[in-house]
């Protein structure tokens, strides 16, 4: 069952692959007339083809960027022409750090809140929380960290709005650089995580189980305790699997808006440079993240199942 | 059926001028029990007895302390050991609960939490009110589960809910509910979700558990007859009011309220000749030796034959996981066969929906098991009934409206229903409507599968009623699926058993059901409860030997 | 007539007439939320009429401060902010909404017909949705705009078919689920055919479910979009919307002003008041109505 899924997420993978080297390489308009844009003639074309190796058949081309990916060699950057493996290892350190650190926050946070609004359900904390979640993730990254920066580090000057870091930062000036990025990140993944946590554990509490413990006469604390969380715990940990998964987008934004030397910031150059290379190897690494977390959630349910722990 | 004098004289539980409301936001809502009073003596059991609605389930949650979110117990009193229930603390409340009071409720799967075994969760309650440690409490679940007789008493805890079957878990609950020892036993419609073959076994351990134990009962269910089996006294409810309340003799014998009357009538009305079809005639429908399979493994049905002829009742029965319900969606083409023949009024019908004609699809008509699913809800009764006339007979506008409001006469429902929706209508109106929807594609036959199963037991007996009416007006033959052998022998003339896929008996339900009959027929026959109190201990004794005659000849079906 | 027919509560009672969306009547916060989104439909349709100014045109000088002619000042080029915001509204809803349109009419079509048809249909389309939908959306937007540029064509094109892959899974399992009930396996029965299953019995008993993601889906593409403006890889110059206009007006945010929260709040009380809505409709689904027996 787990090898499978394991299976499963390797095989996302490959076809994640395929796809971004298929959806770079052989969409219309190749690489080299998306990198000499107006300015490309027949002749120029063609040489520049030759220079990349284009006149090669694709699959060849896929075959000998996959193992190179796979050995961390990404290839030349077309702009600067520096190998992109040195340009990506720095930036990204700086967006796990900055992933890291709103997840550490953000994770017990956001289950504690959404465990407190399920046993208040329908109470005032509950409702008030409710519509505060549901504006927090209905607004986007970049209006909650202007909000932050206006008042927090302009208007107050508490905490810089650059998070102009460098790979020799300290790492306590480092947290205080990144704590303006890190709150904002964590404003949307604990709304969301808050959210989706309080789903599961009240569609657990809502269980006839939950009913009986509550008839045998077990107190409050017990039944969530003992009773409901044992079998939120899975939809638990897909919620926040699926809220990291999502922190991978919220970084993108969050990086342009700080001026945080992550990937995020990196890609997004890369894409209006039409730096292909770049683009590719950053786009399998968000995607190689992406599946990860979300097979290890899955992994995760599956081994906190008793149905599947137990067969019968 | 009590214990000693002395004991039966000691009150448990008084019951007085109960009030059950809805609260919503706005205010009061529904009343869902209203002035119900009542005393239970120690060792007694108390049946409550009613329809949906009639709010016993709501009775039995109240005097545990728990009524379900929106409803609020808004009057009377319920003194137990000099406490009123109504007004305790939550601790008391809790200290109530499983001690003094414990609850058996209808579905054992729902309620044993998936990822606890079973010995925990006996064990649970008397480890936390502190009355037991743990290898004590495990000693007496033990014991519990070879009174029960639950297999492998001794390591049967150590698994997991879905690990085990319904009938097991069931029992498995009563141990829990009796793991502290409590003066009192709410049972819940506990054996409603089973099998009728496995209802007697679970029926006769609850009964033995609860007299040995002495314990005080509610019992809770929609079932005369199985409440016959092991109430001392009876109240009859309906609509939150209490109807009659008696000893289960004088109910069952003499009722003295017309309701009670016709609730007991409905099991005794017994079999109505039905014309029997003439055999001489040539069968209308005939499934010849048919198999059929979901998957390549497994034959859902095998080797299945049955004949229908016009103005016939043919009864196809059998517990679930017989392949009854396949049988219906082999015949109409939903599944199609993969061996045999299906032939109607003469012609070989295609396997396959796609390759039957339009009139072939008109003649067989079928009526489904939950009234609630098989009308589209965005159609009005107009549309839903109408639509089949003009499919198969382009009829006109005004033709059609004419037509639907002759059928909705037909089926006793008003003319001004035409334009309604069906989530405007009660469960039994919609099955009606399933009916007038199956009347107008003018069919030869209706295949009804378990049309009456997830309906009252009188509305049930109307909705009979009416189907062997049109039967009498309109000479439609009807395939009749159902577990429920009491139907059968009223309504149908012919009757094919069914066991895992395959026949075990057919023929005149006359001759099917007296004896000698094959021994899963008659299984099937002694596990239908009668509503006479002796029935249980009657057909205990029986039962050994029927049950190992049957179980040989599944082994060789 | 017979018994249960002459029992005074079989009857149920007829709905009464009020406001009602989907047979239910709104709450407060689905009520702010429709307003809201009333307002800003009206904004983008009269922004000829209501806008002070001329969205292109100078009207002073760069980053003046508001006054009573210019409620939130003019931006880096002396155009007024709060005209260029007006008609922002067209292209940030008009791009969304039709983009939104598009990506459901692909998804339902393609969704409907794999649960209807099943087999190999279904196989190829669920595995190619499965494919499109293994990375995240953002990410692959970014690996076709680098080939493709970003034209608005292409930007359509892209949102569209990622939009449509969620619309589509959502779709097929609508369409799955009403497609075991008992009225519509009675229509196949009956012999109706494939359209009429479709589009009579599937299709109205779909539309409340899939209302809500319309809504979802709203938000998603708009907020993809401005994104995808602000990091100045989807609306060029000399056009602008909501998310562009936050980039060009970022660098304020320094001098302590607010030019760069006008446009996001605008972003953000739009997709505030449409989760509102969708909020309530989600639920009045799961909202249970079974009552206590």
């Amino acid at each position: 069952m787990i090898a499978q899924r394991f299976a499963l997420g390797l095989m996302t993978l490959f076809a994640a692959s395929l796809l971004i080297f298929g959806g770079t390489e052989i969409l219309p308009g190749d690489l080299a007339s998306a990198i000499l844009q107006n300015n490309a003639t027949p002749e120029s074309l063609a040489a520049m083809r030759k220079e990349l190796g284009l006149d090669r058949p694709a699959a060849t081309r896929y075959a000998e960027w996959l193992s190179g990916a796979a050995h961390g060699d990404f290839g030349h950057s077309l702009a600067n022409k520096r190998e992109v493996a040195n340009e990506i290892a720095p930036r990204l350190k700086n967006t796990i750090f900055l992933a890291l650190y709103a997840a550490v926050i953000a994770v017990p946070l956001a289950v504690g809140l959404g465990l407190l609004a399920a046993i208040n359900q329908g109470g005032v904390f509950d409702r008030v929380v409710n519509v505060v979640t549901l504006m927090t993730i209905s607004v986007p990254e970049y209006f909650l960290a202007y909000l932050l920066i206006k008042y927090l580090s302009v208007q107050f000057g508490f905490f810089p709005s650059l998070a102009n870091v460098t790979p020799n930062t300290p790492i306590l000036d480092r947290m205080t650089l990144t704590f303006l990025p890190m709150v904002t990140l964590v404003l949307v993944i604990t709304a969301h995580m808050m959210r989706m946590t309080r789903a599961s554990v009240l569609s657990v509490m809502a269980s006839p189980y939950i009913e009986m413990a509550l008839l045998k006469g077990l107190p409050k604390w017990r039944i969530v305790v003992r009773h409901a969380f044992p079998n939120a715990l899975a939809p638990i940990i897909s919620v926040v699997a699926l809220n990291l998964a999502y922190l991978i987008v919220g970084v993108v934004i969050v990086e342009a808006v700080f001026v945080y030397p992550g990937l995020g910031q990196l890609m997004v150059d890369a894409v209006s440079k039409h730096d292909v290379p770049v683009v590719q190897a950053c786009g399998l690494i968000f995607a190689a993240a992406f599946i990860l977390l979300n097979m290890g959630a899955d992994i995760l349910a599956i081994m906190t199942n008793p149905r599947l722990r137990h067969a019968r | 059926m009590t214990g000693s004098p002395a004991e039966a004289q000691e009150t448990l539980l008084t019951v007085k001028d109960l009030r059950i409301e809805v609260r919503t936001d706005r205010g009061p809502g529904p009343v869902l029990v209203d002035d119900v009073s009542f005393t239970l003596r120690r060792g007694e059991v108390l049946g409550l007895i009613g329809e949906s609605g009639a709010g016993k389930s709501t009775i039995g949650l109240s005097t545990l302390g728990y009524s379900r979110s929106g409803c609020v117990v808004s009057g009377g009193s319920m003194m137990m050991g000099g406490q009123d229930i109504r007004t305790m603390t939550g601790a008391q409340r809790r200290g109530l609960r499983g001690r003094g009071v414990a609850y058996i409720a209808q579905s054992a799967a729902a309620s044993f939490n998936p990822s606890i075994t079973i010995m925990d969760q006996v064990c649970e309650v008397a480890i936390r009110q502190g009355l037991m440690n743990k290898a004590e409490a495990e000693a007496a679940a033990r014991a519990l589960f070879r009174e029960l007789e639950l297999p492998n008493p001794d390591t049967f805890g150590s698994r997991y809910p879905h690990q085990v079957s319904g009938g097991q878990l069931q029992r498995a609950m009563a141990a829990m509910a009796m793991a502290a020892r409590p003066d009192l036993l709410v049972f819940d419609e506990p054996t409603t979700a089973l099998d009728v073959t496995t209802q007697v076994d679970v029926l006769a351990s609850f009964r033995k558990l609860i007299r040995e134990h002495r314990t005080a009962a509610l019992y809770i269910t929609h079932d005369l007859a199985v409440v016959a089996q092991i109430a001392d006294r009876i109240m009859v409810l309906r609509r939150g009011k209490m109807v009659e309340l008696g000893t289960a003799r004088q109910i069952l014998n003499e009722p003295r309220e017309d309701y009670t009357k016709r609730l007991v009538a409905e099991r005794a009305f017994g079999q109505t000749s039905t014309p029997a079809g003439r055999d001489a005639e040539k069968p209308l429908l005939s499934v010849n030796r048919v198999w059929a399979s979901y998957s390549k493994f497994a034959n859902v049905i095998s080797d299945v034959s049955v004949e229908l002829r016009r103005g016939d009742t043919v009864a196809v029965v059998g517990e679930s996981g017989s392949g009854k319900s396949t049988l219906a969606r082999v015949i109409v083409g939903l599944l199609p066969r993969s061996e045999g023949e299906i032939s109607f009024g003469g012609q070989v019908l295609s396997p396959r929906l796609a390759g039957r004609s339009k009139d072939q699809l008109r003649r067989v008509q079928m009526i489904y098991q939950i009234p609630d699913v098989a009308l589209n809800p965005r159609q009005t009764l107009l549309d839903v009934i109408g639509r089949p006339m003009k499919f198969y007979f382009n009829r006109s506008n005004e033709e059609v409206r004419a037509r639907v409001l002759d059928l909705l006469r037909q089926i006793d429902l008003p003319e001004s229903f035409i334009t309604r929706y069906p989530s405007e209508l009660s469960g039994g109106q919609k099955q009606r409507v399933s009916i007038a929807r199956a009347l107008a594609a003018e069919p030869d036959i209706i295949i009804c599968d378990e049309i009456t199963s997830a309906l009252d037991q009188l509305v049930a007996e109307e909705i009979l009623r009416l189907l062997k009416r049109l039967q009498d007006d309109l000479g439609i033959a009807y395939l009749f699926i159902t577990h429920d052998l009491g139907t059968v022998k009223r309504i149908a003339n012919k009757v094919v058993v069914m066991l895992k896929g395959r026949v075990v008996a057919a023929g005149e339900t006359a001759e099917v059901f007296t004896p000698p009959h094959h021994p899963y027929t008659e299984l099937l026959l002694s596990s239908v409860p009668e509503m006479r109190g002796e029935w249980l201990d009657e057909v205990l004794v029986r039962r050994g030997a029927i049950a190992a005659a049957a179980k040989a000849s599944v082994a060789t079906a | 007539m017979t018994v249960e027919a002459l029992t005074p509560d079989a009857i149920a009672p007829r709905r009464r007439r009020s406001i009602r969306l989907f047979g239910h009547k709104p709450n407060l916060t689905a009520w702010i939320g429709l307003i809201i989104i009333a307002l800003n439909i009206a904004v983008a349709v009269l922004a000829p009429l209501i806008a002070p100014y001329p969205q292109a045109d100078i009207v002073g000088d760069a980053w003046a401060d508001p006054d009573r002619l210019h409620w939130l000042g003019l931006d880096n080029l002396g155009r007024d902010i709060l005209s260029r915001l007006i008609y922002g509204a067209r292209l940030s809803i008009g791009l969304s909404s039709l983009i939104t349109g598009l990506a459901f009419v692909i998804g339902i079509v393609c969704g409907f017909t794999a649960a209807t048809l099943g087999g190999w249909v279904d196989a190829v389309l669920s595995r190619i949705v499965d494919l499109l939908l293994s990375m995240p959306v953002l990410i692959f937007a970014f690996m076709i705009l680098s080939v493709l540029g970003t034209d608005i064509p292409v930007l359509i094109g892209t949102i569209a078919l990622l939009n449509a892959t969620l619309v589509f899974r959502l779709a097929r399992a609508v369409a799955m689920t009403i497609a075991s009930l008992e009225y519509v396996e009675a229509a196949k029965v009956r012999g109706e055919g494939t359209w009429w299953v479709i589009s009579r019995e599937i299709l109205p008993n779909a539309i409340p479910p899939l209302a809500a993601e319309f809504g979802l889906r709203f938000c998603f593409t708009f907020l993809l979009i401005a994104a995808l403006s602000f990091l100045g890889l989807g609306i060029q110059p000399p056009l602008a919307d909501w998310g562009s206009m936050v980039k060009d007006y970022r660098d304020m945010i320094n001098l302590d002003s607010a030019a760069p929260l006008y446009p996001a709040a605008a972003i953000a009380i739009l997709t505030i008041g449409v989760n509102f809505v969708v909020d309530w409709m989600l639920s009045i689904h799961s909202r249970g109505h079974g009552e206590p027996a």
